[in-house]
């Protein structure tokens, strides 16, 4: 390993520096991937730039009805915030998943999201609850959908000379139900072989609106659209579940790699799906 | 490469160093600051060996690197005992004999130091997650789950 490392001052220098300085330079924030990528030869950047020191980028808020993090809030964070634990029930427990609790204290959801990997554990998450990704250059600011944000394998829409600044999205109702669920080969330090989360609005006894979410089956995260249209409106049961299962499975574009099979994979989707819709129906139940 | 300037404390003493850029907080406490209680197994945040405290949480110190310590509170295995008297922890891992080849047990004992600091009555799957980032190969994670308890205990009486 041997690259320069430049401390951001501060935000205007961070911004600065990108734009000034972006020819193989990586931003380190965490360092739980980038430093395991720089070891292994799969990166070898000239330079890295530290942002950890930008105080203004470590804050989860509350604003109105909507959450807004920093782009350096860590999973422990998140996992320690007292109404993401009640109302974003599918990201707290993605970040409860990521690596060990050591990653967990280090990694940052900008990292997690600046990587791309399909497997992400908290990309999931943030597809169901719809966030919005702020990206600051010196150009300014600009915004954009997560579902947007990535386009392949660890390829994103962010420019050299950009960073992810903010993470924001609508906060669920008190009486909405979300999860997230993965399958790796053990508990702790695993990337998923195939990942699921689901949020779901009751109106009622129905599903007034459901979002899907599937990590690790495709280039990027996708949405399950197919299983979103057929659960839409319905009132959970054990027959809506067995066959919504069996769509997720058709919906489900797997790859076989190294951790997995795609017959697997498509497979498990249907499986934690089955089971985080019957946790949400007995939730409804007490 | 130019060396970076890094003030930082380490267990509880203040340390001024000029660092190479890329150089990692495991390597700078190993092979600059001769405190070698931390161990080198993966060097890729796999198996927690290298487990250190930095302000109050545990993290791999192979993924941190030496000049992000910057104003930071670090705390090592070296920086447990005081006035010669073993942590609770460290006597209750000798007690319950929760070390068999020794060589994570550093890592451990970091990782249930900065869990015990914050939740001093943990449960037991709590103590179990807390050492989910700590790979033990003779297989020992009952007796270090007990000894875990029995440090708990120990320090609220």
């Amino acid at each position: 390993m041997k690259f320069q490392y430049i401390r951001a001052r501060d935000f205007d220098h961070a911004i600065e520096t990108l734009a000034e300085d972006h020819e193989r330079l990586k931003i380190l924030a965490g360092g739980t991937d980038l430093l395991v990528m720089v070891r292994q030869n799969k990166e070898a950047p000239r330079s890295v730039l530290d942002i950890t020191p930008l105080n203004e980028l470590k804050a989860i808020e509350i604003k109105g009805e909507e959450v807004e993090m920093g782009a350096l809030v860590t999973h422990t964070q998140v996992c320690e915030f007292p109404l993401l634990t009640e109302q974003t029930v599918a990201l707290v427990q993605a970040c409860r998943e990521v690596g060990s609790p050591q990653i967990q204290n280090r990694g940052t959801l900008g990292g997690n999201l600046a990587n791309a990997s399909p497997a992400a554990d908290t990309i999931p998450p943030l597809y169901v609850f719809q966030a919005v990704l702020t990206l600051g250059s010196r150009q300014g600011e600009r915004k954009i959908k997560v579902e947007d944000f990535c386009t392949e394998v660890k390829r994103s829409v962010l420019r050299p000379d950009e960073m992810i600044l903010r993470i924001s999205f609508p906060l669920p109702s008190k009486g909405s139900f979300s999860f997230f669920k993965k399958l790796g080969q053990r508990k702790a330090m695993n990337i998923s072989k195939v990942s699921i989360a689901a949020c779901l609005e009751f109106d009622g006894d129905t599903i007034g609106s459901i979002r899907v979410a599937l990590g690790a089956v495709g280039p990027t995260v996708i949405r399950a659209v197919e299983t979103e249209s057929y659960l839409q409106g319905k009132t959970l049961s054990e027959d809506a579940i067995e066959a919504v299962a069996g769509i997720i499975r058709r919906e489900s574009r797997a790859i076989s790699d190294i951790r997995s099979t795609a017959d697997y994979r498509n497979a498990m989707t249907g499986v934690l799906l089955a089971a985080g819709l019957r946790e949400a129906m007995t939730s409804r139940q007490n | 490469m130019k060396n970076i300037k890094v003030n930082f404390v380490l267990n509880g003493r203040k340390v001024k160093i000029s660092v190479p850029p890329s150089l990692t907080l495991l390597r700078l406490l190993r092979e600059h600051l001769g405190l070698t209680g931390t161990k080198i197994g993966c060097e890729e945040g796999e198996c927690g060996a290298c487990t250190v405290i930095i302000d109050g949480r545990a993290v791999n110190s192979c993924l941190v690197l030496a000049p992000q310590v910057e104003g930071k509170q670090v705390e090592t295995i070296e920086g447990l005992s005081q006035d010669n008297r073993l942590h609770p922890l460290q006597e209750a891992f000798i007690e319950e004999a929760a070390s068999q080849c020794g060589f994570c047990i550093p890592g451990m004992i970091m990782s249930t130091k900065a869990l015990l600091d914050r939740n001093p009555t943990p449960k037991r799957d709590e103590i179990a997650r807390s050492v989910s980032g700590n790979l033990c190969r003779c297989t020992g994670y009952i007796k270090i789950i007990k000894a875990v308890e029995s440090a708990a205990g120990k320090m609220r009486s």
